[in-house]
């Protein structure tokens, strides 16, 4: 674990909605190249931590590095000094907040837990949408179509996305006519169309048989071999995140609980007590 | 196959635009004895600008602003100031006369119209940062409030020597031919439509779809809102200058929220993203409401005057009409597809079948209700 590189660094991050702690002092690392799962039960508070490490949220108090630069950090201010019911005590930190396309732009991408495409859009411009930010053009010269040979590329490497994820045939179908299998599948070459190095991918098995759970298992080590990809995730189904995780987070009402290699987890009393909800006498 | 069909529409387009240009023609053979006729196509093609980049905010971006009318009025008023010659200006601003600044400017007209867009655009990039914070009604409200402040304004009597206050602005130039307001119209709507199908248009759509998406797209949102609404804003101010041409006079009336509401009438009769449907609802409104005027004359039937018609009933029958419009096409004339070709001839094809399968099924539920 400490030889790799670390990618993603989230630091005692806290996020309290009103007077709900929903993350409270999570602290956890991604490396390089590995897949690390974030378990937990309902309203555990696992995509609000997501929802910190892109920018939708602002951590109450915390903060996220990736690759070594800061992209977000918080301490509680004005009303929230008074209300702030976190566990760990608040140092001041310079407060740093990255939007979601700055977030995105550094090369962290996302799924959505209830899939999120551009519904109307036909499959090829969903994926094409992604390449738009890291075009070299402006306003003018794509509308003058001076830009003809970026756009060329554009178009190039969506396709070849396509062909790649096996979604070259539907290219131009309405998104929201797939199946809900290929749906995800979408969302996920959609968000690899943004070049990332760190994938985010909130319950990807969602609403999944066995069988489709199981080749997106080897789909997902397929695409982090292929495009040389950390994945962080979030899921319920436990033959997968067993399966394919090098290392699992545990997260039960904001905190987290336990933390390890897919073995420890499994036999950890206190996952167990948190997905069954047994106080006493724990099984060993 | 593919190419074939292709080139076919595209003989079919070069026919429909030869038509089109043959009939100007023929309308501008003899202005004086179709000076109506003229008048409002040329109205109809101001407003499928104004139109169409109404709906370049609202269909394409998502963002619904009732902004129109304010724009519109900025770009009717710098395009009369900058170009009322300037020896009418003496009897334009009898009043209280005329600011020594502007005294003695005097703008070619292509000058004046790219002024008055980008007067336009210049505002709503101010305005924007405020208000493209809200959200649907939200922000539909705020643009409708700039639009009356812009308006009030205008009228109020500080600026007199500026906007003549309630008086308004006359002698402003003309277009020498029909041709020139259709080919001006021509050029704003097809400059529209490239910006609609480049890769700004695609973000425009995505954030349209979804916001969050979006965003994790790497799209800043408030750049891409901001942006659509300066360039909307720029058209519209361009078409307001037309209109102010086309009109000759203005006062700070013709700007009120009604234009605003017919603008907006057009864009969903039209169909809420679809350009052509926006062009084809201007033309459709505007010769509505003239096709309708019979209705205002006397009707007068074996000696019985019918009481129903007199002056204005043209305005109830022409919404009557909308509703009905407005219920067999609950998505507009064109839903959210553009015109093509293969979609006309098709329709053709299948009207026949489709009255007959309304006759033998007249409990049908309609066959919108079934679509998501």
């Amino acid at each position: 674990m400490t030889d790799k590189k670390n990618i993603l660094h989230m630091d005692q991050i806290t996020m309290q909605f009103g007077g709900v702690v929903a993350v409270n002092g999570l602290t956890l690392d991604v490396n390089e190249h590995e897949i690390v799962a974030l378990i937990g039960p309902n309203g555990a508070g696992k995509t609000t931590a997501f929802n910190c490490v892109t920018g939708i949220y602002q951590p109450t108090y915390g903060s996220v590095s990736f690759q070594g630069e800061v992209i977000l950090a918080d301490t509680p201010q004005g009303k929230m000094r008074r209300l702030y019911a976190g566990d760990v005590t608040p140092a001041s930190l310079t407060p740093v907040h990255k939007t979601p396309d700055q977030v995105t732009k550094l090369g962290i991408a996302r799924t959505f837990q209830n899939i999120r495409l551009f519904g109307n859009l036909t499959v090829f411009d969903n994926v094409l949408i992604a390449k738009h930010m890291r075009a070299k053009q402006n306003v003018f010269s794509a509308t003058l179509r001076l830009n003809h040979k970026e756009e060329q590329r554009m178009r190039d490497e969506s396709m070849e996305l396509l062909q790649m994820q096996g979604l070259a045939h539907l290219k131009d179908e309405i998104a929201s006519s797939l199946p809900y299998g290929l749906q995800r599948r979408l969302e996920i070459a959609r968000a690899l169309a943004t070049n990332p190095s760190l994938l985010l991918l909130d319950e990807p098995a969602a609403g999944m048989n066995p069988q489709e759970t199981q080749e997106l298992t080897d789909f997902i080590r397929q695409i982090r071999d292929d495009y040389h990809l950390t994945i962080f995730m979030i899921e319920h189904h436990m033959d997968l995140v067993m399966q394919i995780s090098d290392r699992i987070y545990v997260l039960d009402f904001g905190k987290l609980i336990a933390q390890g290699v897919p073995d420890e987890i499994q036999n950890n009393p206190k996952v167990i007590e948190a997905y069954l909800g047994v106080s006493d006498n724990v099984d060993d | 196959m593919k190419n074939i069909t292709k080139s076919k529409n595209n003989l079919y387009s070069l026919g429909a635009l030869v038509l089109l240009l043959g009939f100007l023609a023929f309308l501008q053979s003899d202005t004086a004895g179709y000076s109506y006729q003229i008048s409002i196509l040329e109205r109809s093609a101001i407003y499928a600008v104004v139109a169409v980049s109404m709906n370049l905010l609202t269909g394409f971006t998502g963002l619904f602003s009732l902004g129109q009318a304010g724009f519109m009025a900025i770009g009717a008023y710098i395009v009369a100031i900058f170009t009322i010659p300037v020896e009418a200006r003496a009897s334009v601003y009898y009043v209280s006369g005329i600011s020594p600044v502007l005294a003695n400017i005097q703008l070619p007209i292509p000058v004046a119209l790219l002024l008055g867009g980008l007067a336009s655009a210049a505002l709503a990039a101010l305005i924007g940062i405020p208000v493209l914070r809200l959200k649907s009604d939200y922000l539909a409200i705020a643009t409708l409030g700039f639009s009356e402040i812009i308006r009030a304004f205008i009228a109020a009597p500080m600026f007199d020597t500026i906007t003549n206050g309630s008086y308004g602005l006359k002698n402003i130039p003309g277009f020498s031919s029909i041709f020139t307001v259709f080919g001006l119209a021509a050029l704003c709507i097809v400059l529209m439509v490239l910006l609609i199908h480049s890769s700004y248009g695609r973000a425009f759509k995505a954030i349209r779809e979804d916001e969050i998406a979006a965003q994790s797209m790497g799209l800043n949102l408030f750049r891409y809102k901001e942006l659509s609404f300066v360039i909307s804003s720029f058209f519209t101010g361009v078409g307001g200058g037309m209109l102010a041409m086309f009109m000759r006079s203005i006062d700070s009336k013709t700007f009120q929220v009604s234009l605003t509401y017919d603008i907006l009438l057009i864009v969903v009769l039209g169909g809420i993203g679809s350009v052509t449907g926006s062009v084809l609802g201007a033309f459709l409104v505007t010769s509505g409401r003239e096709l309708l005027r019979f209705f205002d004359d006397p009707l007068v039937i074996g000696g019985v005057s019918i009481p129903l018609f007199r002056s204005g009933f043209r305005m109830v029958i022409f919404s009557i009409l909308l509703m009905v419009v407005v219920l067999f096409y609950r998505r507009g004339i064109m839903g959210d597809k553009e015109f093509s070709w293969d979609g006309l001839f098709g329709l053709i094809r299948r009207l026949p079948d489709r009255l007959k399968k309304r006759k033998t099924s007249s409990a049908a539920p309609g066959e919108g209700g079934l679509k998501q």
